[in-house]
């Protein structure tokens, strides 16, 4: 088990396993995805209230939950980064930052879209909305910050600093809606004391959800691979991988990639 | 104490400290951060006078009154203690409807009046079928907005 982890921490094998998991994670990805959004669009109720304007939740929230999920797995990596000096979390760190911006701004934009018809509103500033407007500046920050950097360890270290200051947002977004008097309505699945959502608008709320969760995997290991290949440019096994060195007949600790 | 000992305790510094200067100054801006007062808080005098502010309650059974002719409309908010008459001219989020929270924006008249410049929908967090709703309404197990009760926390 241990060991196979600590395979993961080294480039060249992050590299391999990276390179045959992603086709299955893509696979399941666009299955749990074609699967909820058929259950949630054409299969699932139309809600009570709002009718058939509800649905936009079955991408809003989501793409919500990524945002503030892919922010705090930002901040662990950077931190394991920081103490461990560990190469490969620096990676994960610097290339999930711009998914998790994609997903923040896509949370914002259909939360947009579902607000206009049914608070009356495009955008208002209560504590939920301008919270999560302030985790997509973070996040654009932490991008800039790490193309500031020309060292990667430097970029990395900084990096991991300003994600673990900015993670205190984290806690204020997922509460602000219960701390404070907002537009923006309490949380739904995570209310203990009775089904807020009937069972039938559940479910591919979570297929989506899960999706999405998958989705963020596959990316981040696409974009870890990518990076990996650049930062190892000069490395041996990069060289041969790109078959830009013949290895040399004499050196006998050729590995096999 | 090892280098890597040293660097954990200094991220722990960090979170922290900036989790309680996020505390305190979020303490001190209490006020300022609630979106809407509630009426019983208009009704205490807790709401500005001087200038525009949000009041948010449930649209009061029976207290909507259209003016023909126009798009004026008269309404109650309630949050059960206390009340606020809504004056709007305007057309109303798709919501609008008695029972419905509401959150309206505009100043508070001498005379007590609500003159509101816009009015928002708040949605509660539960979905469910229409079918649902009409037999939870019927056995009385609808759950209730009570989100503008203990608004002030």
């Amino acid at each position: 088990m241990w060991s196979f982890f600590h395979k993961l921490a080294s480039p060249k094998h992050f590299y391999r396993i990276a390179g045959a998991w992603i086709p299955w994670l893509g696979g399941i990805t666009l299955l749990l995805m074609v699967v909820g959004l058929y259950l949630g669009l054409w299969v699932a109720p139309p809600d009570y209230q709002q009718g058939d304007s509800y649905r936009i939740m079955f991408v809003h929230v989501p793409a919500a939950w990524m945002s503030l999920f892919i922010y705090v797995f930002m901040a662990v990596c950077g931190g394991i980064g920081l103490i461990w000096n560990m190469k490969m979390a620096d990676i994960m760190a610097m290339t999930s930052a711009p998914i998790g911006a994609s997903f923040t701004f896509l949370a914002l934009v259909t939360g947009s879209i579902w607000g206009k018809p049914m608070w009356g509103t495009w955008w208002v500033w209560d504590a939920r909305l301008t919270s999560e407007l302030i985790l997509l500046f973070l996040y654009l920050g932490y991008i800039a910050l790490q193309n500031a950097i020309e060292d990667p360890r430097t970029a990395a270290r900084a990096g991991a600093i300003l994600a673990i200051v900015g993670s205190v947002n984290i806690p204020i977004i997922h509460y602000s809606v219960e701390w404070w008097n907002t537009l923006h309505q309490g949380p739904t699945v995570t209310r203990m004391d009775k089904p807020a959502i009937h069972s039938s608008m559940l479910w591919p709320l979570l297929l989506m959800a899960l999706a999405f969760q998958l989705y963020f995997f596959t990316l981040l290991l696409m974009r870890a691979r990518v990076e990996l290949l650049y930062r190892e440019r000069r490395s041996r096994w990069v060289r041969e991988l790109m078959g830009n060195l013949q290895p040399s007949p004499l050196s006998n600790n050729r590995e096999v990639i | 104490m090892t280098p890597r000992q040293r660097r954990m305790i200094w991220v722990a510094v960090i979170i922290t400290g900036v989790s309680l200067a996020t505390f305190l100054a979020l303490a001190a801006f209490q006020k300022n951060l609630l979106y809407f007062y509630t009426p019983s808080q208009v009704q205490a005098g807790e709401a500005p006078t001087g200038y525009a502010f949000r009041v948010g309650g449930l649209v009061e059974k029976g207290s909507v009154k259209r003016q023909p002719d126009s798009l004026a409309v008269r309404f109650t908010l309630t949050d059960g203690n206390a009340k606020v008459t809504v004056f709007y001219d305007g057309i109303l989020p798709d919501l609008f409807r008695e029972g419905q929270g509401i959150i309206a924006i505009g100043q508070l008249q001498p005379d007590g009046l609500f003159k509101a410049s816009q009015v928002l929908a708040k949605h509660d967090e539960n979905y469910m079928p229409p079918e649902v709703a009409d037999a939870l309404k019927k056995t009385g197990a609808m759950p209730t907005v009570d989100e503008f009760k203990g608004a002030n926390r």
